[in-house]
């Protein structure tokens, strides 16, 4: 039981509980972005443990900083509020979906458990491991192709997102 | 060390509640959310992988992670479209409420 | 060991942000007094002793925690409680890889004046100062009043758009000096180069005064146009005038703090000063050299007063010394960010959003660029 295990349980289930209360939060949208908010920081710390250093600060400052933020904006700018009001006949199908999902969660978890490869213990990570310099120098040497791919990516979705929140074109 | 099937079962966990909250709520906000909930899961799947094959015979993997920064910015690009269709069907019936969309059925 | 960490971090509580942030509220006040030729606020006395307006910070914290906490009617009461925390601790944490000082030897023993010494530093910082944004869009939603929302989501949009590019205008300082770790760039800058150096390198010229006209390794030197990019984007990401469209007191009221009363409003105030002093640690060890004094490296100031006394107490005193520049610099750029202040009106909306997406972001890659070429051309 060291630090990092105990580190790993607490901030683990802090995600698993910001997450449920981002999905089952009925009146307010804020609270649920705040929740995923929650749940983006601790998945960022558990990378920390991982030793996936770039990983985790790019999640915090994307995801956390910029992604939810985004959300939080469309939410206040159009006053929406997570109100539902599902017919009768509704809630058994969700309730159908939940057992469903619960059963192969389950499933999946007694697999996790068995299987003897991930019984091992990981290997001791090779010096320089998750930092910013091998990831860099991978990213503009064996993985060049793909960064250029995600700027057309992010340019065709900026271009998207002006024209459908656009009021009229003109 | 930390457990890895741990890891790995945490990655499960936040995967169902994503697929459950796009399932189950009718609010496009909370499945958009939830998209993002479940793409993180996959992040998270992916790292801890990485962190467990770290290495080819003595040189360095770090696929899983340069994987993960893809799926950022595409997670990012996702959202940013989404939001857009978010607003273009608030503005034309005033709700976000998914199951109002529904012109085309038979 | 987890003892000289917790050491380190009650040093810095204790020392900067109880110690300095109640300062600078003096420092405010004076600086603009004799700025605009008055005498500010020095009425606080203790029996009949006024130190010059020095008790003024202890009368208003006492004002502020004994001020009636109202929380407004509609509002949410777990965000409008949370959101002053939300804004505080990225700002208190931030303080976690500011280098003090370098790293010493006594004897067998190291010690390294940065309480988290990680190799991703600056990073770091950024990633924080993405999530201190949520402090303000919260506090400005939950208060249920339109000046505040207002307030918060011209907040929101301000600090977004001024993270992208207070760390594009780094990437200069980054390629400069080739690491991410704050202390290793403090270190970095603890030597000194020629400044007509160029002639001898590349024209052959061989006169010897060349080798006696130094400057300071220091960041402003290499990255003059990256440090003025850095101190606007900063001084933008942490709302202070002439950036404080969200708090613009006579447009909005008070913008996204309106509703706030009391301690919560004193968290407020204190994490925006507890930024200013971020603004001038990460300022002076990027751009100023950090705890380096000019000129005099490390190993001649060990080796000058150990000639005199011996090698700890020299180490020793060479700690002092180092601290004591560091915040020398801290406290110039804290009055240069006061300057700004009191000086300049405040900008507009429109005009904000001008300079960070068509003014400082085309600057900040064109100097990426520039920063490229230099750096091909001089290490061949």
């Amino acid at each position: 039981m060291t630090v990092e295990t105990i580190l790993f349980y607490i901030f683990g289930s802090l995600a698993v509980v910001s997450a449920l209360g981002m999905v089952l939060n009925i009146r307010n949208a804020v609270a649920s972005a705040m929740s995923l908010v929650v749940t983006m920081v601790s998945l960022g710390a558990i990378y920390l443990l991982l030793e996936a250093y770039l990983v985790a600060a790019i999640q915090i400052m994307v995801y956390g900083g910029a992604i939810v933020v985004l959300f939080l904006f469309v939410v206040m700018l159009l006053n929406l509020s997570t109100d539902e009001f599902p017919p009768g006949r509704q809630r058994l199908i969700k309730l159908a979906f939940v057992i469903a999902g619960v059963t192969i969660l389950a499933q999946v978890l007694i697999a996790l458990g068995r299987d003897p490869l991930l019984a091992a213990q990981p290997q001791t990570v090779p010096e320089g491991f998750g930092g910013y310099r091998q990831l860099g120098i991978a990213l503009y040497t064996d993985y060049v192709l793909l960064v250029e791919m995600a700027s057309l990516l992010l340019l065709a979705a900026i271009v998207g997102a002006l024209i459908l929140a656009k009021r009229k074109i003109d | 060390m930390l457990p890895m099937d741990h890891v790995i079962a945490l990655s499960a966990i936040l995967f169902t509640i994503g697929v459950l909250g796009v399932a189950t709520r009718r609010n496009l906000i909370v499945m958009l959310m939830s998209i993002e909930l479940m793409l993180n899961a996959a992040n998270l799947a992916f790292v801890g992988f990485n962190r467990i094959w770290s290495q080819l015979e003595g040189v360095p993997a770090i696929d899983g992670q340069i994987f993960v920064l893809m799926v950022i910015a595409v997670a990012a690009a996702e959202v940013a479209v989404g939001l857009g269709i978010l607003l273009s069907m608030f503005r034309n019936r005033d709700s976000v409420n998914v199951e109002e969309v529904n012109l085309l059925k038979w | 060991m987890p003892i000289e960490a917790i050491v380190k971090v009650l040093f810095i509580f204790a020392v900067m942000v109880m110690g300095l942030a109640p300062i600078i509220t003096w420092i405010e006040r004076k600086q603009s007094a004799v700025m605009q030729d008055r005498i500010g606020a020095n009425r606080a006395d203790l029996g009949g002793i006024t130190l010059l307006g020095l008790l003024h910070p202890a009368a208003d914290v006492i004002k502020l925690m004994t001020k009636e906490d109202v929380v407004p009617d509609g509002a949410n009461r777990v965000m409008h409680l949370l959101s002053p925390l939300i804004a505080a601790v990225p700002a208190i944490i931030a303080f976690a890889v500011i280098p003090f000082g370098g790293v010493y030897q006594f004897g067998d023993t190291t010690l390294n004046l940065v309480a988290a010494d990680i190799d991703w530093g600056l990073l770091y910082i950024f990633a924080i100062g993405s999530i201190a944004a949520y402090g303000t869009v919260i506090a400005g939603w939950s208060s249920n009043n339109n000046w505040s929302m207002l307030g918060g989501l011209r907040a929101s949009a301000q600090m977004i758009s001024y993270e992208v590019t207070m760390g594009l205008t780094v990437v200069g300082v980054f390629m400069v000096f080739q690491t991410l770790r704050l202390s290793d760039m403090a270190l970095a800058q603890d030597t000194s180069f020629r400044i007509f150096g160029f002639l001898e390198l590349y024209l052959g010229l061989n006169w010897g005064w060349i080798d006696w006209l130094r400057l300071p390794a220091w960041g402003i030197f290499y990255q003059p146009l990256g440090f003025l990019m850095f101190l606007a984007a900063i001084m933008a990401e942490n709302k202070r005038p002439p950036f404080d469209i969200p708090e613009g007191e006579s447009e909005i009221i008070a913008g996204y703090h309106l509703e706030y009363s009391g301690m919560r409003f004193g968290l407020f105030f204190m994490s925006e000063f507890i930024e200013i002093i971020i603004i001038a640690a990460l300022t002076a060890t990027i751009f100023l050299g950090g705890w380096a004094v000019p000129l005099l490296s490390t190993d001649a100031i060990i080796g000058g007063i150990s000639s005199v006394m011996g090698v700890g107490f020299a180490t020793g005193l060479c700690v002092l010394i180092h601290f004591a520049t560091f915040m020398l610099k801290v406290i110039f750029m804290i009055w240069v960010q006061m300057l700004l202040r009191w000086s300049l009106p405040r900008f507009r909306y429109d005009q904000v959003m001008n300079l960070c997406w068509k003014i400082l972001l085309p600057l900040s890659i064109a100097n990426i660029f520039a920063t490229g070429l230099v750096l091909l051309w001089v290490k061949g």
